[in-house]
């Protein structure tokens, strides 16, 4: 199926992990809206976005679920994992705990989380050299020990933020006959796309 | 922790969690912890191991029953009326978007020792075995009736006030016989027992019609609809709901002290040794036990099957509700029954369930009637726990406490107790005239 031609659609549910302040609310913000705030506040109100990337024939829909904070005490949700094609693990890079808390994400993740995910590790903050406490060679061998994909990103500059989601996008399984779901969602419109774009404000 | 909140919550049962979506969105602050360190509470959804821990004291369930995650058993078993309150409530808050449903397949009820399926409008009142030839053309005018009845038009209304004439007049008025009434009260209208003959025919009327029109709704066997995974998605997604406006969670705190002040106002809540202040604690029963009374025990069998209930057009999920005169009881009985069809248990296998109100001192033996439906199990379990009430006067206190579940295999009453507490908490009523005649069930 993935090779075949014609026009390719794909849904995929994708999920942030890291510690709080690590930036994965703005690592999304950078995606979705290509905003950046120096003081982001803590996630309210918006954890729930929607973004189309085309990869070669294929568009990939991602619906990327934020923490809402849930992370903080250990509080999240299974069903924040279910069926989800996709994790970005995010820490920081000036941040060694953050690094260390990083692993400890990774781990859940192969507990919870389905075989075939796709993960990436995001080392972010990558503006801030000067700070750094983490080194780049640390991450890569240890995502290439665990079968992640390394990237450094700044959701600052922007730098690798869209190349982490597209290279996500490429790896996605074509085929994904396990994660979509046959139930249906209530919408309260029936027209199709109401489920699309940011969330509530 | 050592903050101060609007309001802290106390368990993650779904009464609780759509309580503290609601109050986070409006724009309290909330802090809210569970002693468990897993979401529902009461209301949670099992897999294989911890259902053996609960019930088995060990947590090695039986191999050929497959993999323990493709298992998701609720301890407190319900379909949603697809017109009903907490579809309502779902669209209202959005918390829609987190959630996956699927029809049930059917709705049934128990009538003179067999199944059959609930007729629900004048259509299929004609050609249910239910009832016998001149008995089904009374039936079908009287659904005419409740279908064409419009409150605020009143040609529609036949001269009836339905505000005063009792259910028993009404139909008494187009002559139907007990064996009907009782599937019409039971199972369309999903009374509980037969006080509703007595009172205004209004309300069963209202009951009548969302019935039919949830049925009309998806085209389904029956006006149901439920989660796939399971019902512990639901307090999950209204958790996650609060956690994007703003509410803290804390899973796995231990103690839970509510505190108080010399005139018995709470003042906060104690967990391993700190305190968070508060104005206002919302929490089930098992949180205040001193605020709450016994008000009655709920009998329940757990079944794992490889079929599906015998007699239910092979149904994949279904209610089957045995109303108390069918079994000289005082309340009904209910049976419920879904399957790997909505991701509740792996490829093959059903879980179904055997509910009532305990109204003897053996309650186990109580639910033969509803489990010698169900042919034969591959395993089978059996809780029976005690329902509570609060008794303490909010306004004194500043304590919501919540009612326990009933054993009705469906939300009606779950939503009402978590609507009057809202109000009770905030002083406000819950607007939920979401547009449910454009809502539709998108297929994903």
């Amino acid at each position: 199926m993935a090779a075949t031609a014609g026009h390719n659609n794909l849904n995929a549910k994708l999920v942030l992990l890291g510690d709080m302040g690590a930036g994965k609310s703005s690592l999304v913000l950078r995606f979705v809206k290509g905003q950046f705030l120096e003081f982001q506040e803590s996630t309210i109100g918006a954890a729930f976005f929607s973004q189309t990337l085309a990869v070669n024939d294929a568009t990939v829909k991602f619906e990327i679920w934020d923490t809402a904070g849930q992370e903080r005490y250990h509080s999240l949700a299974p069903m924040y994992y279910r069926g989800a094609a996709a994790a970005i693990i995010v820490y920081d890079i000036t941040n060694a705990d953050s690094f260390t808390r990083a692993k400890k994400w990774v781990q859940e993740l192969q507990k919870q989380g389905n075989p075939n995910m796709v993960v990436a590790l995001a080392g972010n903050k990558a503006d801030l050299e000067d700070k750094r406490k983490v080194t780049a060679e640390e991450a890569r061998v240890y995502a290439e020990e665990n079968g992640l994909f390394f990237m450094e990103t700044s959701a600052k500059t922007a730098a690798n933020v869209n190349d982490v989601f597209y290279e996500i996008a490429k790896r996605l399984p074509r085929a994904q006959p396990a994660q979509k779901p046959a139930g249906m969602v209530l919408v309260d419109r029936p027209a199709e796309g109401s489920r699309a774009a940011s969330c509530c404000s | 922790m050592d903050e101060e909140y609007d309001v802290i919550v106390l368990g993650t049962g779904l009464k609780e969690c759509i309580l503290s979506g609601l109050l986070s969105v409006d724009g309290l602050k909330v802090l809210h912890m569970d002693r468990n360190d897993y979401y529902g509470g009461e209301s949670t959804s099992l897999n294989l191991i911890q259902l053996w821990k609960r019930f088995r004291g060990d947590d090695k369930p039986p191999p050929h029953l497959g993999s323990s995650r493709d298992y998701n058993v609720d301890m407190i078993p319900k379909f949603m009326m697809a017109n009903g309150t907490l579809v309502r409530v779902l669209i209202h808050t959005d918390v829609t978007k987190y959630l996956y449903f699927k029809a049930v397949d059917g709705s049934f009820v128990f009538n003179k020792g067999k199944v059959h399926k609930v007729p629900a409008n004048d259509m299929e009142a004609l050609k249910s075995p239910l009832m016998g030839i001149f008995e089904k053309r009374r039936a079908r005018k009287f659904f005419i009736y409740v279908q064409d009845y419009d409150e605020s038009d009143p040609k529609t209304h036949e001269g009836l006030d339905l505000t005063r004439v009792t259910t028993r007049e009404l139909i008494a008025k187009y002559g139907l016989d007990d064996n009907t009434v009782d599937f019409i009260g039971h199972a369309i209208a999903l009374h509980r027992d037969d006080r509703y003959l007595n009172e205004p025919a209004l309300d069963t009327v209202k009951r009548m019609k969302l019935y039919s029109e949830s049925l009309a709704r998806f085209q389904g066997g029956s006006p149901y609809i439920y989660p796939l995974y399971g019902l512990g998605e639901l307090p999950q997604g209204f958790a996650r709901l609060s956690a994007v406006y703003g509410g803290t969670y804390m899973l796995n705190k231990p103690e839970c002290k509510v505190e108080f002040d010399e005139e018995g106002k709470v003042v906060g809540v104690t967990s391993e040794g700190e305190t968070a202040k508060c104005k206002k604690v919302v929490c089930d029963p098992s949180y205040l036990p001193n605020k709450v009374r016994k008000v009655g025990r709920v009998a329940r069998a757990i079944a794992i099957m490889s079929h599906p209930i015998p007699n239910t057009n092979d149904s994949h999920s279904a209610q089957v509700i045995l109303p108390q005169k069918q079994l000289g009881r005082k309340s009904d009985m209910y049976l419920f029954c879904c399957s790997y069809s909505h991701n509740v248990a792996p490829k093959g296998k059903f879980i179904a369930f055997v509910s009532a109100e305990a109204e003897t001192d053996n309650p186990q033996s109580e639910l033969k009637p509803g489990i010698d439906l169900l042919g034969p199990v591959d395993e089978i379990f059996y809780d029976i726990y005690d329902r509570y009430e609060p008794v303490n006067e909010p306004t004194l206190d500043n304590c919501f406490i919540s009612t326990s579940y009933d054993a009705t295999t469906h939300f009606e009453s779950t939503v009402l107790d978590v609507l009057n507490m809202y109000t009770l908490i905030t002083g406000k009523v819950l607007d939920l005239s979401v547009d449910l005649s454009a809502a539709s069930a998108a297929e994903e």
